[in-house]
């Protein structure tokens, strides 16, 4: 199962790559509420400015936004699909006005999506190194040697990065290929998801006639573009409140360590206040943007809403609401979530860390007041992180609920060494590659 | 479902509008309280547009999928403007009517500009030939001016006047102003080629220029005979300058068997010539006879056809009259 899995992911790194060739690729951010796509264009690596002084995002991106669209999300609950036919319909419809405005056919897309109930393992592994020099086979050798604790059938492995390298009693190591040495240690973070989540996801993709170049998770993603780098390298927490899910990740010296998700989100906060109120969905979703909140002051005992309505009775039409009575529906959910959020860290070991930042990202993130209430529940250090600015991104996509959608672009354009990319050991490879190729044929086709 | 795009569009709040019978009165339409009534063939075809679904069809996406690819767009672009030109044309020219008011509305045009004054040729202009020579020129180019000249066959006329005998070369080109212009160089007669079939004149290379009643006619130029002889007069002309020294004696040379000349004087005097180096041979001839006044003699034919042995005959008078001097100046006796 694990070298199937490794070949799985080869084959979409392989994808990938055909891509980066063409030079065209779709991000897919398959969220709860909203589906968004971008289309990017790659063009060479990022170039250092003229004057060699370094250019904006230190020329570390070389791709383009061409095309954004986004849709109402479908189908998805929880962040995973639970009606394919309708995640299909609202994936090509997003897809489509994104080829549209880029005027572009695209045909590799890389998916993001936050459900299907990650669970992080630390791993670890120790060999003696053949020679005095690491070799890439040595990397290849210890990331094989990790022990993999039984992670459950059904099961899939989405990510497995080398997160620490020690060489001897040196610890710390990034890279440690080319360095001499005698024992070789790995700390490994694999993060592990539903398959079946993973599966859907993929048929989806199928049936849009597209194929999948790689597949995220929208913890992983949004950390890499609503942190800053300080942030990615000293600690921190990147809490993602999507619709459906809020998602929880944990980076350290420029790797995640840790990913969570709590499945409460924004939709949740809307259904609240559609129970509490009485109103349809959608209604309750245009009070709570425009005029939502978790801070009561006097001054919103006397700021009536109107309820609005369309049943024709005058009475049930004209209900208006005070905010502090909006708010009193929200906050216990609001908090709830950020109580979850709380638990999910301390059980990471957040409190050992050394830097105790934690950035509030995602759509839910814009709820007024917010970073007020999360600072009396989570820490002292509690910032609103808005996505990383990249070439091309339309102004509307800028806002913090796309910051999983710039975060795969980034990821897309750089991706992190994971578990895969390094060549298997000889003598652990299954003996018979035909079957194999044929089982993987027929796995994906 | 929009695209997003740089710059938004102000999402405008409309207050609410009003509902029920309210609406149907301020927009004066008839009131129907019992919904129920609608016919059902009408939700039939309503409910597509009453379900609003912003996905397209799996249709439709995979044309707008098909339509961006590169290479399509390109066909279509370059493709599609070809195709329909050849299409209308194809269309258009399949009546025969059609077809043939095309070509007659292109001829007419064509005929128009053709026709312009900028473009008549209005006269025949003869340069470098005698009276004789022009008139047969113009009899064989049959022009009846004004003509165009797209209609003028310039190479075709000048193939045909250089086709005339006396003709040795010729140019023609439309002169500005309206003039055929043909430059003739005539063929000029340097021998007289008397055949069994009459007497002809020959230029230098040997080109028959006119045939000719009389050699009197001619007297100045020399005379050869022979078949044959014309495919040889530049060798001809050579050995009559070589006799010039006989002055009136000479009478002509003669070809003999297509091979070699005689050089033919006058009281039948021969000298018959080899068929290698004839000049030579002749200019040996001449020698002696500076000399020793051989064809002042009764020589009738001095035969240099081999060099080794030149050989003269006498004539039967002159052997006889040897002959005899021998029988009386000998030893006094007659031969038997």
């Amino acid at each position: 199962m694990m070298t199937d899995l490794y070949q799985s992911q080869r084959a979409m790194r392989q994808m990938r790559r055909q891509a980066m060739q063409r030079g065209v690729v779709a991000i897919l951010d398959v969220g709860s509420s909203k589906i968004a796509c971008l289309v990017l264009r790659f063009d060479g690596a990022g170039r250092l400015s003229e004057d060699n002084s370094i250019g904006s995002l230190a020329g570390q991106t070389g791709f383009r936004v061409i095309g954004a669209a986004t849709t109402r999300s479908r189908g998805v609950q929880f962040g995973e699909v639970t009606a394919m036919q309708e995640t299909e319909r609202a994936i090509r419809t997003a897809l489509q006005a994104a080829q549209k405005m880029a005027d572009i056919r695209v045909d590799h897309v890389i998916v993001c999506f936050s459900g299907a109930n990650p669970r992080s393992y630390g791993l670890d592994a120790q060999v003696e190194l053949d020679g005095q020099e690491v070799t890439e086979a040595e990397v290849g050798r210890v990331l094989n040697a990790c022990d993999v604790p039984d992670y459950g059938a059904g099961r899939e492995v989405l990510h497995a990065q080398p997160v620490n390298f020690a060489l001897d009693n040196r610890s710390g190591l990034i890279d440690p290929r080319g360095q001499l040495g005698q024992t070789l240690a790995v700390d490994m973070h694999m993060l592990t998801v539903d398959a079946v989540a993973i599966q859907n996801i993929l048929r989806c993709i199928k049936r849009c006639d597209l194929e999948l170049a790689g597949i995220a998770n929208s913890a992983y993603v949004s950390g890499i573009s609503a942190l800053v780098e300080d942030e990615q390298e000293l600690g921190a927490a990147c809490i993602d409140m999507g619709g459906g899910t809020t998602s929880v990740s944990i980076f350290m010296k420029k790797h995640m360590i840790y990913a969570d998700c709590v499945r409460m989100g924004g939709d949740h906060v809307t259904a609240d206040i559609s129970m509490g109120l009485g109103v349809p969905a959608a209604v309750a979703e245009r009070i709570k943007t425009f005029n939502g909140g978790v801070h009561a002051t006097g001054a919103d005992d006397r700021d009536l809403i109107d309820i609005g309505g369309d049943t024709g009775d005058w009475e049930h039409d004209r209900r208006t609401v005070s905010r502090a009575e909006l708010i009193g529906i929200m906050r216990p959910r609001v908090e709830e979530i950020l109580e979850e959020v709380r638990v999910r860290l301390d059980a990471a070991g957040f409190e050992h860390m050394p830097s105790q930042q934690i950035v509030l990202t995602g759509g839910g993130s814009q709820i007024m007041g917010l970073d007020g209430l999360a600072t009396r529940i989570l820490g002292q250090r509690v910032r609103l992180g808005r996505p990383l600015r990249v070439h091309g991104l339309p102004q509307s996509a800028t806002g913090p609920g796309f910051s999983s959608a710039v975060g795969l672009s980034l990821f897309a354009a750089h991706p992190q060494d994971e578990w895969w990319d390094f060549e298997i050991p000889v003598d652990t490879y299954a003996a018979r590659p035909l079957k194999r190729a044929m089982r993987w044929f027929r796995d994906n086709w | 479902m929009r695209p997003l795009k740089a710059a938004r569009a102000p999402v405008i709040h409309r207050s609410k509008p009003v509902t029920g019978p309210d609406a149907d009165f301020a927009s004066g339409a008839r009131h129907e309280a019992e919904a129920g009534l609608h016919p059902s063939g009408v939700r039939l075809f309503g409910r597509r547009s009453r379900r609003f679904d912003p996905a397209p069809s799996r249709f439709s996406y995979r044309f707008q999928r098909w339509m961006l690819t590169r290479g399509v767009r390109r066909g279509l672009r370059l493709g599609m403007p070809v195709v329909l030109l050849v299409a209308v044309a194809g269309v258009y020219f399949g009546s025969e009517d059609r077809r043939d008011a095309a070509v007659a509305y292109v001829s007419d045009i064509k005929t128009s500009i053709q026709q312009r004054p900028e473009f008549m040729v209005n006269l025949m202009a003869i340069d470098g030939a005698g009276p004789n020579l022009s008139e047969d020129i113009r009899e064989i180019v049959p022009l009846d001016f004004p003509i165009s000249s797209w209609d003028l066959d310039v190479e075709q006329i000048r193939d045909t006047v250089t086709g005339l005998d006396p003709v040795k070369s010729a140019t023609v080109r439309v002169r500005p102003g309206g003039i055929l212009q043909l430059d003739v160089v005539e063929r000029q007669p340097v021998v007289v080629w008397r055949t069994r079939r009459g007497i002809e004149l020959l230029d230098d290379t040997g080109a028959h220029v006119e045939r000719i009643a009389s050699r009197k006619d001619y007297a100045n130029l020399p005379l050869i005979a022979g078949k044959g002889a014309d495919d040889h007069v530049a060798e001809a002309l050579a050995l009559m300058s070589t006799a010039r020294s006989l002055g009136g004696r000479v009478r002509g040379l003669v070809r003999i068997g297509e091979r070699r000349w005689d050089l033919v004087l006058d009281r039948g005097q021969r000298i018959m010539l080899p068929t290698e180096r004839p000049v030579r041979a002749l200019e040996r001839v001449l020698a002696v006879n500076e000399v020793q006044d051989l064809l002042e003699r009764d020589v009738a034919v001095v035969d240099m056809r081999l060099g080794q042995r030149p050989t003269i005959r006498m004539t039967k008078a002159a052997s006889e009259d040897w002959w005899n001097t021998k029988a009386t100046v000998g030893n006094g006796q007659k031969r038997p």
